[in-house]
């Protein structure tokens, strides 16, 4: 293993075994209270799209709105400076701070503010600072950073927060439960709040129209750390202006629900400073309506790269992010390691790669890019739709192109890809997985042992790296298409047929799981469907995953040139690998002209969503293998659930009288090729845990999985072999 | 709080936790009495015929006061049903802060000032804006934390919310 990569897989292990297990309760406890609140909110795609409709129109007005902004808070009597950069907010802010003569500082929970390093910037200048959202009050004392946009401690436990507060405050008695620790925090903190010279906040909002700052809380510190002290600082960056608060109902419905599955948040808080609330000195005796004292208020706009991001096509929808971290909590890999790995140096989670790349730079976005396995659970948690696998793809796709070139000769001739030399090897060797698999069967069986003896497997790991704890694939020496031939083609002739059926001959499935492959063709044509197998390129899956888009661009039109003219003729197009349709569904929209995007999408079909569709239209059901009360235990696979497509499999098992249980995890772990990078090996293991604790409680059931990877990850945790579904209602089987 | 909910309002404040008494301009002072936990705090609503009478609450405290109290007792401008909200503007007398440092918030909404949904709370709201911009925090039961491992109740906010709805009003 390259030195690189140890550093990398010490530094999972380490987290593993320190933060995973805080990280995954809070995240898994979350993530699920949003699907019941979700499911109990019937408004919420109708929501999504307003969401995201104000959002669009609001990021391509922000010049004009950041004028509107910079009027309206000075007729309510505040002050606006938009900063350029951290430097210039933070020199800002420092003058703002030293102008009042503050001492003391409050502040309540700003991702914005971490981003600028305000903290410091104000210690220097002799500002204590004191954060009140308690979260950020135990990562201060603690001198940590954040490891979630929403929960900022939710890598530590009660009982680690007990630990840091007792050996740092030294109570007289020592703290131990939340509440106590709660009491303890609000208590110390309550002090400082009715000192401080001024309040900062953040803003989840800012309404153009009113001047007006609204903050999502629900501890109550914003509120007092605005209203308290008589100077406010509101920091925002410049992509949270909305119009006007006629655009703000769906954000207040969406934000709470996506982020801990409330339904309200407890403070929806609408300020258009200087407030008329007195301000509280507490040594005065003056009754509350008669007190005295000018307010202050600035909102600081912060810029720092994101004007740049609006210019840029990929980065731009980045700037929609309401910052709920439903991504993040819905990431099987972010459940097990958290923000502390799968973040940079300000943002955690599958969005952070979008803001890291536009605010600190792509350094930052490499340090956990990879830890995004494209596996699409957190497209339907976005509550404005963003496209998060995309844009994670996309800032691959620019660090590959930044790295230097070096060994690459060895992957050269494997490689028939448009990247540029200088791309990691082992990301170069899996995005041209389809080349490698025709190699692998036309060299089959010497292929695979030469791939598993130990020699090439230290090449393979040194080089590419591929961890040698996993098992290789096997490539069969007669492929799916060769067999197909042998045996003389179609079964059910073309004349005697009701559906003509392309089956698309993933590399994997053509060379790997030709089983499954040939279950398919016998299940189709026992439904009485005409099945052709023509060549068909790999989808493109295998090089977008490593971020290669020029080549997976490539793959997408020679797919659409080798599939068009079957699906002019009438013919269906049906995929057994749920990642090879999501391709065709879903991000082909960005390779192909709209008209072909949709051609090929609305002909494709999963194999199991087909038969489903046959057994719909009147095939006969008796033709296929009876599951005679047959007990299986199904996991589907990620972006299959995206697309909403594993209802069909245990619908169509269910009818042929399976009995199925089916996971509930949002990942196995696998995720292509991630799994076998040696960095990742163990995180991948540790994801997979979940699974294998959910079926191990199934002992008697048989394994089924719709996903190559799923089938690998789920033959490393089991000793009995995992198949694909389709094979269960094989005839032949 | 053991009174079955009579409206959508009521029902979502049973829901969020919070209790709530139904009076009338003439039952007003009774029914804060028996809502508050001494030492309380208030602010004037006389402007909306209201009075305290001989209920034990101290009437526009000093900041002092304030901080001493267990009970704020301020009323509301708008109450939304579907979620139980309460929206407590930002104004001159006071209504934020003593709606929101003592451990128990004591809420006075006039049933004509409940409305329906956060559409149509957010809609006074922009009503109000057009004339002049002003604050207002929609409040929705007891401040809350999870931060420290657990959820708990009352962190910088209230422990506790009861509303008295005025029907006359």
């Amino acid at each position: 293993m390259s030195a690189e990569r140890r550093l990398k897989a010490e530094r999972i292990r380490h987290l593993l075994e320190t933060e995973r297990d805080a990280i995954r309760e809070n995240t898994t406890h979350m993530n699920r209270q949003r699907y019941d609140a979700i499911e109990r909110f019937e408004r919420y795609e109708a929501s999504r799209e307003a969401a995201r409709a104000i959002k669009e129109d609001a990021i391509e007005r922000l010049p004009e709105l950041i004028d509107r902004v910079r009027e309206s808070v000075e007729a309510n009597g505040g002050t606006v400076y938009v900063a350029e950069d951290a430097a210039d907010a933070n020199r800002y802010i420092t003058e703002v701070t030293a102008e009042k003569g503050a001492e003391t500082l409050v502040k309540s929970k700003s991702m914005t503010s971490e981003e600028l390093e305000v903290n410091e910037a104000l210690e220097t200048a002799g500002v204590d600072v004191y954060e009140t959202d308690l979260g950020e009050f135990v990562i201060q004392v603690a001198g940590e950073a954040p490891s979630h946009l929403v929960g900022p401690s939710l890598h530590k436990s009660t009982a680690a927060i007990a630990e840091l507060f007792n050996a740092h405050f030294e109570p007289d008695e020592p703290l131990e439960t939340a509440e106590e620790l709660t009491n303890f925090a609000r208590d110390y903190l309550l002090e400082y709040i009715v000192e401080a010279d001024v309040g900062m906040t953040g803003a989840n909002f800012v309404l153009a129209d009113s001047g007006t700052v609204v903050l999502v809380t629900n501890e109550g510190n914003a509120r007092k750390s605005a209203v308290t002290p008589d100077t406010h600082v509101a920091v925002a960056g410049v992509e949270k202006i909305l119009p006007s608060i006629d655009d703000l109902a769906p954000f207040t419905e969406l934000i709470g629900r996506a982020a801990t599955g409330q339904e309200f948040p407890q403070y929806l808080t609408m300020l258009s400073p200087p407030v008329d609330s007195p301000p509280l000195d507490f040594e005065s005796d003056v009754p509350l309506s008669e007190a005295e004292g000018d307010r202050d208020f600035h909102l600081v706009l912060v810029d720092n790269g994101r004007m740049e991001m609006r210019e840029d096509p990929q980065l731009r929808e980045t700037l929609y992010c309401i910052r709920c971290g439903a991504c993040a909590n819905t990431c099987a890999n972010f459940q097990h390691v958290g923000g502390h790995a799968f973040g940079g140096e300000t943002y955690t989670g599958g969005i952070a790669t979008g803001w890291e790349a536009g605010v600190h730079g792509l350094d930052s976005a490499a340090e956990f890019n990879d830890l995004c396995t494209g596996c699409s659970r957190c497209v339907n948690a976005c509550p404005v739709k963003i496209d998060i696998p995309w844009i994670n793809t996309v800032v691959r796709d620019r660090i590959n192109r930044g790295e230097d070139a070096e060994l690459d000769w060895l992957v050269e001739g494997l490689t028939p890809d448009a990247e540029p030399g200088g791309m990691d090897l082992g990301k170069r060797f899996f995005g041209n997985f389809g080349t490698v698999a025709r190699l692998g069967s036309a060299t089959a069986p010497l292929s695979n042992w030469v791939a598993n003896a130990g020699p090439a497997r230290a090449l393979a790991e040194r080089v590419l790296g591929i961890d040698r704890r996993r098992d290789l694939p096997r490539f069969e020496r007669q492929t799916l298409r060769a067999w197909f031939d042998a045996r003389g083609g179609a079964a059910v002739p073309a004349g005697d047929a009701d559906r003509e059926a392309v089956l698309y001959a993933d590399p994997y499935t053509d060379h790997v799981q030709v089983d499954r492959g040939k279950a398919a063709v016998r299940v189709l044509e026992a439904l009485g469907v005409h099945v052709r197998i023509p060549e068909v390129p790999e989808s493109g899956r295998a090089p977008l995953s490593q971020g290669m888009v020029a080549t997976a661009g490539e793959r997408a039109s020679e797919v659409y040139r080798s599939l068009v003219e079957h699906v002019d003729a009438g013919r269906d197009v049906v995929v057994i690998e749920p990642s090879d349709l999501a391709m065709f569904r879903q991000e082909y929209e960005k390779f192909l002209p709209e008209a072909s995007f949709e051609r090929l999408g609305e002909a494709s079909y999963e194999v199991m969503e087909y038969v489903y569709g046959l057994l719909g239209e009147g095939a006969d059901a008796g033709e296929l293998a009876d599951g005679r009360g047959e007990a299986v235990a199904y996991h589907s696979h990620c972006q299959q659930r995206t697309l909403g497509l594993d209802a069909y499999t245990e619908a169509v098992l269910d009818d042929l009288g399976f009995d199925v249980v089916t996971s509930s995890v949002e990942c196995c772990g696998m995720a292509g090729s991630f799994g076998y990078k040696s960095e990742y090996y163990e995180l991948s293991m540790d994801v997979g845990g979940d699974l294998q604790s959910e079926f191990a409680a199934h002992p008697d059931r048989e394994i089924v999985a719709s996903g190559t990877s799923c089938i690998e990850q789920l033959d490393a945790l089991f000793d009995d072999g995992t198949r694909h579904p389709v094979e269960l209602l094989d005839p032949g089987r | 709080m053991t009174a079955q909910p009579r409206t959508e309002f009521e029902a979502s404040l049973q829901r969020q936790g919070s209790s709530w008494t139904r009076t009338t301009t003439e039952g007003f002072a009774d029914a804060v009495a028996d809502a508050v936990v001494e030492p309380a705090v208030a602010t004037d609503l006389s402007e909306w015929g209201l009075d305290f009478g001989d209920a034990p609450v101290t009437v526009d405290p000093t900041p002092a006061e304030l901080l001493e109290a267990t009970t704020g007792v301020a009323g509301v401008t708008t109450g939304i049903a579907s979620y139980g909200t309460l929206a407590i503007p930002s104004d001159a007398k006071g209504t934020e802060p003593v709606s929101l440092y003592p451990e128990r918030h004591v809420a006075v909404v006039r049933e004509s000032d409940v409305v329906a949904d956060v559409q149509a709370g957010l809609d006074r709201v922009a009503e109000e804006f057009d004339a002049e911009p002003g604050s207002v925090v929609f409040a929705t039961g007891a401040s809350s934390t999870g931060d420290m491992g657990a959820l708990v109740s009352g962190v910088h906010g209230p422990k506790q919310v009861h509303v008295v709805v005025v029907e006359d009003r």
